[in-house]
Order: C-alpha cells, then sequence, then structure tokens
C-alpha cells in the first residue's frame, strides 16, 4: 500500500496553480504521468519516490550510496 | 532499475546478514511496521538469512487489513447505488464487509459481480479525472491510507475543490501510524523491543516525528527502506543499538527521507484533513489515530453526501487478525490459516492484501518450509 518506486524525471508541465505541477517520470522501461505538486524542488533529471500517482520525496544521490559505503568501511575494519 | 536493483544485489544482503550475525550476541525482537516491508521480508526470505537469536515480528502497517468492517459495509452501501463510480485501490475489492444472514460476508467484488460500478484506479487523481469526465456520475473514491497516501488524497480533494467538481467525493478511512505504535508498544503482552519505522511515512512527516516514540517507550527506531540491503542494514542499526543499550532515531533510509519529511505533502495534508479518532480493525478504536476531511471540505464527504449507515458490524470469531496486526500471533498460529482462510476466500483483512501478514505467509510459506529461500533472494535480486 505505501509501496513508493523510484523514477527519473524526464519533462515537467510547470503550471500557474502549483497544486497542478506535473511531469512524466521514467521507471525502468515504463513512462507514466505523475504529480510533482508536493516536490516543487526537483528537476528534470532527477529521481522522485511516486507514490499513488504522485511524488512524495526527491532521492537524494550522495545518501543514496551511504549504505555500501558503509558495507565496505565495515569489511576494511576486519 | 536505479535504485532497486543495487539494493538487491545478493552479495551485499549476504555480507549485512553476516554483520547482523557478529553483531547480536543476545536474543532480540524487532518489529517491522510496514507492510511492504513484511511482504518483502518473506519474499526475500530475509527472516532466514538472520541468526536464530533475531526474531522479526509483524506490525499493523497495511491499511488494507485495519479498515474497520463498518467502512467495508459503507463502502459496499455506497458502491452499489446506481450512478454511483466507485474507485478504489485494487487490493480493497476482496476485503470481506460484516456477514449477512446466509453467513457470508460481501466484498466490493461482489458488487461488481451483481452490476455496480466499481472501478480499480492506480491513484486518486485518476478518480478525479473520471468525475471530471463524467458529469452525471457520482464519483466515490476509497481513500484508505497511512500518511503516505494522505497527501495524494488531500490533492485529490484540493483539486475537486479548485475545479468546483459537484460530483466527486472521498470516503475517508484514513490512519496515522504513530497512534498505533504506540497502543502496541504500551500493551502489557508487548515482546518488541525495536522498530524499523515505515520509511514512506517518515518520507512525508520526517524521520524526527519518530522521536516521541523512541523517547517515550524506550526502544530503538530505525527509519528502514523497502528492498533487502535497506531492510538487513534497518535490522544492523537496531541491534546494535540494542547491544549497547541505545534508543535513538537513526535513518537507514536517508536517500528518500529527510530529517524533516517534505513539508510541501504535510501542507496539502494538513489543508484538507484533522486529527480524530478512529476504529482499526482488529485493534479496535484508538484516540487520534486517524484522519478526516476538514469542515472545509465537507462537501466532499462521501458519507455525508450518502448518509449511509453501517450496521453493527461483525467479524468473524475464529479471525485472529488483531493479534497478528501486534505481533501477538503469527499467521501460521491461526487455526483458519491456509485452510478456511486463503486468498480465494478470506476471513480476514490480512489475508487479501499482498501487504497483509496472513497473505504474505500464505504466498511464500505455503507449508511453513524452508525450502528455495537462497533461490528467492536470487530471482530477487536479478529483477
Ligand atoms: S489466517 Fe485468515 S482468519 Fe487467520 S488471522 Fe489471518 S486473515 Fe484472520
Amino acid at each position: 500500500m505505501c509501496l513508493g518506486i523510484p523514477g527519473e524525471i524526464l519533462s515537467i508541465e510547470e503550471a500557474q496553480d502549483e497544486l497542478r505541477r506535473r511531469g512524466r517520470v521514467r521507471f525502468g522501461g515504463i513512462v507514466k504521468e505523475a504529480s510533482l505538486a508536493c516536490v516543487p524542488e526537483a528537476r528534470v533529471g532527477d529521481y522522485v519516490i511516486v507514490h499513488a500517482g504522485i511524488a512524495i520525496s526527491r532521492i537524494d544521490e550522495a545518501e543514496a550510496q551511504a549504505v555500501f559505503a558503509l558495507l565496505e568501511e565495515m569489511e576494511q575494519r576486519e | 532499475m536505479k535504485y532497486l536493483d543495487e539494493y538487491r544485489d545478493a552479495d551485499a544482503v549476504r555480507r549485512l546478514a553476516a554483520a547482523i550475525g557478529r553483531a547480536a550476541t543476545r536474543p532480540w525482537t524487532i518489529m517491522e511496521i510496514c507492510g511492504g516491508q513484511t511482504h518483502a521480508i518473506l519474499r526475500f526470505g530475509l527472516d532466514e538469512l538472520l541468526p536464530p537469536e533475531i526474531t522479526l515480528i509483524h506490525g499493523p502497517g497495511c491499511p488494507v487489513c485495519v479498515t474497520p468492517v463498518e467502512l467495508i459495509d459503507k463502502a459496499l452501501a455506497i458502491a452499489a447505488r446506481p450512478g454511483v463510480i466507485f474507485c478504489s485501490f485494487g487490493d480493497m475489492l476482496r476485503v470481506p464487509g460484516s456477514r449477512g444472514a446466509d453467513g457470508r460476508a460481501a466484498d466490493l467484488m461482489a458488487v461488481r459481480a451483481a452490476g455496480g460500478d466499481v472501478r480499480v484506479v492506480y491513484s486518486p487523481l485518476d478518480a478525479v479525472a473520471l468525475a471530471r469526465a463524467n458529469p452525471s456520475r457520482e464519483v466515490v473514491f476509497f481513500a484508505i491510507g497511512f500518511e503516505t497516501t494522505a497527501p495524494a488524497n488531500a490533492l485529490a480533494a484540493a483539486l475537486a475543490a479548485r475545479e468546483g467538481l459537484v460530483n466527486f467525493s472521498l470516503l475517508v478511512s484514513h490512519v496515522l501510524v504513530p497512534p498505533a505504535i504506540s497502543a502496541i508498544l504500551g500493551s502489557p503482552d508487548c515482546r518488541v523491543q525495536g522498530l524499523l519505522a515505515a520509511g514512506h511515512v517518515c518520507a512525508v512527516m520526517g524521520a524526527a516525528a519518530c522521536r516521541p516514540i523512541a523517547e517515550r517507550h524506550r526502544v530503538p527506531v530505525v527509519v528502514t527502506g523497502f528492498e533487502p540491503v535497506d531492510l538487513l542494514d534497518g535490522v544492523l542499526r537496531c541491534i546494535r543499538q540494542l547491544e549497547a543499550g541505545r534508543a535513538e532515531v537513526e535513518n537507514a533510509y536517508a536517500r528518500a527521507v529527510a530529517d524533516e519529511g517534505n513539508p510541501h505533502a504535510r501542507r496539502r495534508m494538513e489543508e484538507v484533513f484533522e486529527v480524530c479518532d478512529r476504529s482499526w480493525r482488529g485493534l479496535g478504536r484508538i484516540p487520534r489515530s486517524g484522519l478526516r476531511l476538514r469542515s472545509a471540505y465537507a462537501a466532499f464527504d462521501a458519507e455525508r453526501r450518502f448518509g449511509v449507515e453501517a450496521p453493527g458490524a461483525g467479524e468473524p470469531a475464529e479471525c485472529l487478525s488483531g493479534l497478528v496486526l501486534q505481533g501477538l500471533r503469527r499467521p501460521t498460529d491461526c487455526p483458519a490459516f491456509a485452510t478456511r482462510c486463503t486468498p480465494e476466500c478470506p476471513l480476514g483483512a490480512p489475508m487479501v492484501s499482498a501487504e497483509g501478514a496472513c497473505a504474505a505467509y500464505f504466498r511464500y510459506r505455503p507449508s511453513h518450509s524452508r525450502q528455495d529461500r537462497g533461490t528467492t533472494l536470487k530471482r530477487g535480486a536479478a529483477r
């Protein structure tokens, strides 16, 4: 239910009304429309988590690597 | 897919499982809150990669599973009305309402078979589009979900209001995670020592929102994602805290969760919804544990618009869903599991939703056997 899929923003349709900010988002091979009303900072090329047709969060690339860096560090220590 | 495949890497999973084995010196019991996490744990066999000291128990985080029977009955009554297009997420179609005189429980699927116009939508915004396209019909959306889904449902209501759509309404059954977790942790039977917090709830509410729970109940809370690497990273951090006697909020899903969450999404949600008491299927009434439409949005409230009253609802006595949802029993402890209760013919909601614990055990542990566990992971990892 709270499933959220990471996808890449391909294009953005800006709107006068911020509620209507939308974009085309690519999930693997599938491209879907999604609301970008809740991620006003998101730009083309950014990855967002889309849930029930709206983007709820922008993915932070630097943080995405953290767990792998941690694993490396852990194993070097051992 | 980027941000998915690398978190299913079998090698990283093995290394994390080994690290957990080294970190755990005593038995620990950890609850993952979200049904999506439960599903992933069973699908990838992650519980079976953990050392025997570590027990994962499954929390109440499946909105489908906790939607009370009264609301299902109201949905059935509204969906059966002529002129109504009733829209819902797919999972809700098989959730049984209360039992009729013949001892059988109806569901939305049955309403559809009897001629009701019940449609599965992927987003509440699709329901708004249907209302726009069908001005002579009443379009009702079954707005269930946790904090993750509330911004989407709020956005639908706000857009409908902007457009002056008079034929759109929401049947709201929104629930909030922290009050339910507090209720579970406050119960004298509770065995939970650490929590994996639901990543996407936190994406909206913020990691910081978990702090009161960690402090009040003195449990470590690790904000955790949904992929195998995320889940084991969450377990590892939780165990390290437990072993060190710490009870802090840690964020193992920082790529998607900021400390302050998503303030834009929260603003949408707060404009449209306000906190209220809610009943949870199997858990009973919990104060301030849900959301309802604010009075400014009362025109979009399907319960008011259709004036439906649900009769006193009955749940099958043998369904243990309340205990399963609190992590006090495993699905396989239920005498009806896989016999009188199956996904084809469910007695309780946790057997319906893919994220319900009973359905997850039915699908991935059919004979409670431990077969195939390595393969499951690799198969998943290759996807
Ligand atoms: S197996 Fe079926 S009857 Fe038993 S607790 Fe789960 S949903 Fe209820």
